[in-house]
């Protein structure tokens, strides 16, 4: 079974991350890396990446003619994505598990980060009747 | 360059009222149909990475580690929420090409095959293959 | 002829390993050794031709880069250490036929061993028995391929640590319980294959059909086995309906809306036959009344032709010797159909008790079905829209919820014909 663990920020809080201390930024890097090796020697890693900074997010609509109409608005409240990791376990409380070590990544600011966990869809499934 | 074409959802009341949940079967089969055409237009054009669905955010968990690094998954996400529900990865040309892409997602039918006018959230990948 | 080379190979490659294995009692080190050996064949054999016996090339030119390697290691050992270790490793020339087709059915009970983590007994069994290539693995399970690598290095890695030797267990209990995870594996292995949809990646190896191919295998060595007979009728019974489970645009067609014509007659007929004979022979387990239920459904004309009532007594067996809320929940379908729906949903209650199962989108689904049979419009569309909220794969949430749609529909035409 794949799941999704979702790392979001409001703009604030990413402001925050830039603001970080050079070492902060490296600790934090290496727990990354460390992190994503584990998860490979454990054949449960799938794919991680990274998305660009909030002030680059477009919101993007269709105008009634079918073209483009991008938007750079969003709420204030509005969580950004920021990363993500994609895991192939066996159970869900596994894939909280990794979700916890995620949580537990270094900050100067110290405490855990919150993180989403979600289920990918998969093919199709056994017969029903 | 790699973006990453993300459709989101809020599942207060308002934003479920119109919810797929409450369409008739032919509006679902079409968005659908419409759904799986895209994906074939976009791999046959080599732009076409990966794309998923999400399990629905009522099964959504927000984990964190507790004090002796155990999940704990007791977390409630706020009332505003976007959930993500479907993404798309891409590898195109330019921005233009990828919000191009995104309007097309945008004008997927809805009831009564009236487009929807989703709102999609475009963002570039960093950098290193998402190995999918 | 590539085709033809990768068959053999593919055939003969578990066989040679099981060779190489009890040679060397080395299982990772043979395992590298045929690796090479079946590179070499698919270089040399296009060029030079076929070898009189591929399986014996494939033994004499693994043996040889066995015996290259521990050369080396040991060189590297009296280097190291300079101190005198055991020599006079020599490795007989001549296979041993007589051995070779126990050997195979040794080496995928090593590779279903009990003591390896299920996500690295299927990475080993598809590339040691089945002969898939790393790749292939991960294209299977969409994942990268460095995964697949290293949930088999781990698998090895748990072999050479708890010392499993290279031979059938001793006592009774031990092979038993041994074969149990042999057809767990092989029984997993199938599921996901049968699960996979038609993607876009035509290379993606086909699942069901390796673990078809490897159920034979261990059916072919262990004939009398009714275990394994009833998991290799089960696949083949429920992998006869595989061209009718599916719509052209991949949505999924229940049970009694298939296309019988479809379906796989001869593979029907071979697993009838099978679980018939499996049957016989008294004993009665999971894999061997599945295969029975499959059995019924695949011999009935129609849906409403199936012999209800027998599968219920199937069902019925099966609770008693393998209780969970999956066999529950089919017992209960089967009940409604030979009973009614209300005494179906009646056992269902049965199953609200279990927290873990009681949101379970299976039990929602199930529900929301005898719900609607029982003509309960308004609450088969809730339960079938909660059923959608917890599915777990994409055609089955569209399933669900053109379900839904599809009471809602006919309740709005109601509505209007018969409003005053």
């Amino acid at each position: 079974m794949k799941y999704m663990l979702l790392m979001s920020g409001t703009k604030p809080e990413f402001n925050a991350y830039a603001q970080w201390p050079r070492e902060a930024h490296a600790t934090h890097a290496a727990f990354m890396r460390k992190l994503s090796k584990e998860l490979a020697g454990e054949g449960s890693f799938v794919s991680t990446l990274g998305l660009g900074w909030p002030t680059e997010a477009k919101l993007v609509r269709a105008a009634p003619d079918g073209s483009p109409v991008t938007d750079g608005v969003f709420p204030e409240s509005k969580e950004f994505l920021a990363g993500l990791w994609i895991v192939d376990v066996e159970s869900a409380a596994e894939a909280y598990r990794i979700a916890a070590r995620l949580s537990s990544q270094p900050s100067p600011q110290g405490g855990s980060a919150p993180i989403e966990v979600r289920q990918i869809l998969g093919g199709p499934p056994e017969e029903y009747l | 360059m790699k973006f990453m074409l993300m459709m989101n959802m809020k599942t207060d009341a308002a934003s479920q009222a119109d919810g797929i949940m409450t369409w008739p079967n032919d509006d679902i089969k079409r968005h659908i149909q419409f759904m799986t055409n895209l994906n074939k237009e976009l791999r046959q054009a080599g732009e076409f990475i990966a794309a998923e669905g999400l399990a629905w955010p009522s099964e959504a968990k927000l984990v964190r580690a507790a004090q002796d690094g155990a999940p704990d998954t007791d977390g409630v996400f706020p009332e505003s929420k976007e959930f993500l529900i479907g993404y798309w990865i891409l590898e195109v040309a330019s921005l233009d090409r990828a919000c191009a892409i995104a309007a097309q997602i945008s004008l997927a039918p809805g009831k009564a095959a009236q487009p929807l006018y989703l709102a999609i959230e475009v963002r570039q990948i960093m950098s290193g293959p998402p190995e999918m | 002829m590539t085709g033809a080379i990768e068959r053999l190979l593919r055939e003969h490659a578990p066989i040679a390993l099981g060779v190489l294995v009890r040679r060397c009692r080395d299982f990772a080190a043979a395992e590298d050794a045929l690796q090479e050996a079946l590179l070499a064949a698919s270089i040399q054999w296009p060029v030079d031709g076929l070898p009189d016996s591929p399986r014996a090339w494939l033994i004499q030119v693994g043996a040889r880069r066995l015996t290259d390697a521990i050369r080396a290691d040991q060189a590297r050992r009296r280097r190291e250490a300079d101190s005198a270790i055991q020599s006079g490793y020599v490795m007989p020339a001549e296979p041993q036929p007589a051995h070779d087709e126990d050997d195979a059915l040794v080496l995928i009970h090593l590779c279903c061993h009990p003591a390896l983590t299920t996500a690295s007994a299927i990475a080993l069994t598809l590339r040691a028995v089945g002969g898939l290539t790393t790749a292939e693995i991960a294209r299977a399970f969409l994942v990268p391929e460095p995964t697949i690598a290293q949930r088999i290095s781990r698998a090895k890695q748990t072999i050479r640590d708890s010392r499993i030797p290279f031979r059938m267990p001793e006592s009774p209990a031990d092979r038993a319980r041994n074969l149990r995870s042999v057809l767990h594996v092989l029984y997993l292995i199938f599921n996901e294959g049968y699960a996979a949809s038609e993607g876009p990646d035509l290379f993606r190896p086909d699942l069901a059909a390796e673990a078809i191919r490897m159920a034979r295998l261990v059916h072919a060595r262990t004939p009398g086995d009714p275990d394994i007979a009833g998991l290799l009728a089960l696949m083949l019974l429920t992998d006869a309906r595989r061209a009718a489970r599916l719509g052209p645009s991949g949505e999924v067609i229940p049970l009694d809306h298939q296309d019988r014509a479809l379906w796989n007659r001869e593979q029907i007929a071979e697993g009838v036959a099978l679980i018939a004979s499996a049957l016989r022979q008294g004993s009665v387990g999971q894999y061997q009344l599945q295969a029975a239920i499959a059995a019924v459904h695949d011999e009935a004309s129609s849906f409403d032709r199936t012999d209800w009532p027998q599968i219920l007594a199937l069902y019925e067996v099966l609770l008693r010797i393998s209780d969970n809320p999956v066999v529950r929940l089919n017992h209960a379908v089967a009940a409604a159909m030979v009973k009614g729906p209300a005494h179906g949903l009646r056992l269902l209650e049965a199953l609200d008790a279990d927290p873990k199962f009681r949101n379970h989108h299976r039990l929602h689904a199930v529900r929301a079905h005898l719900l609607e049979r029982d003509g309960r419009i308004p609450e088969a569309i809730e339960s079938y829209q909660s059923a959608a909220a917890g599915a777990a794969s994409l055609p089955e949430r569209t399933y669900l919820l053109t379900q839904a749609a599809r009471l809602r529909d006919d309740a709005k035409i109601q509505s209007t014909q018969w409003a005053p």
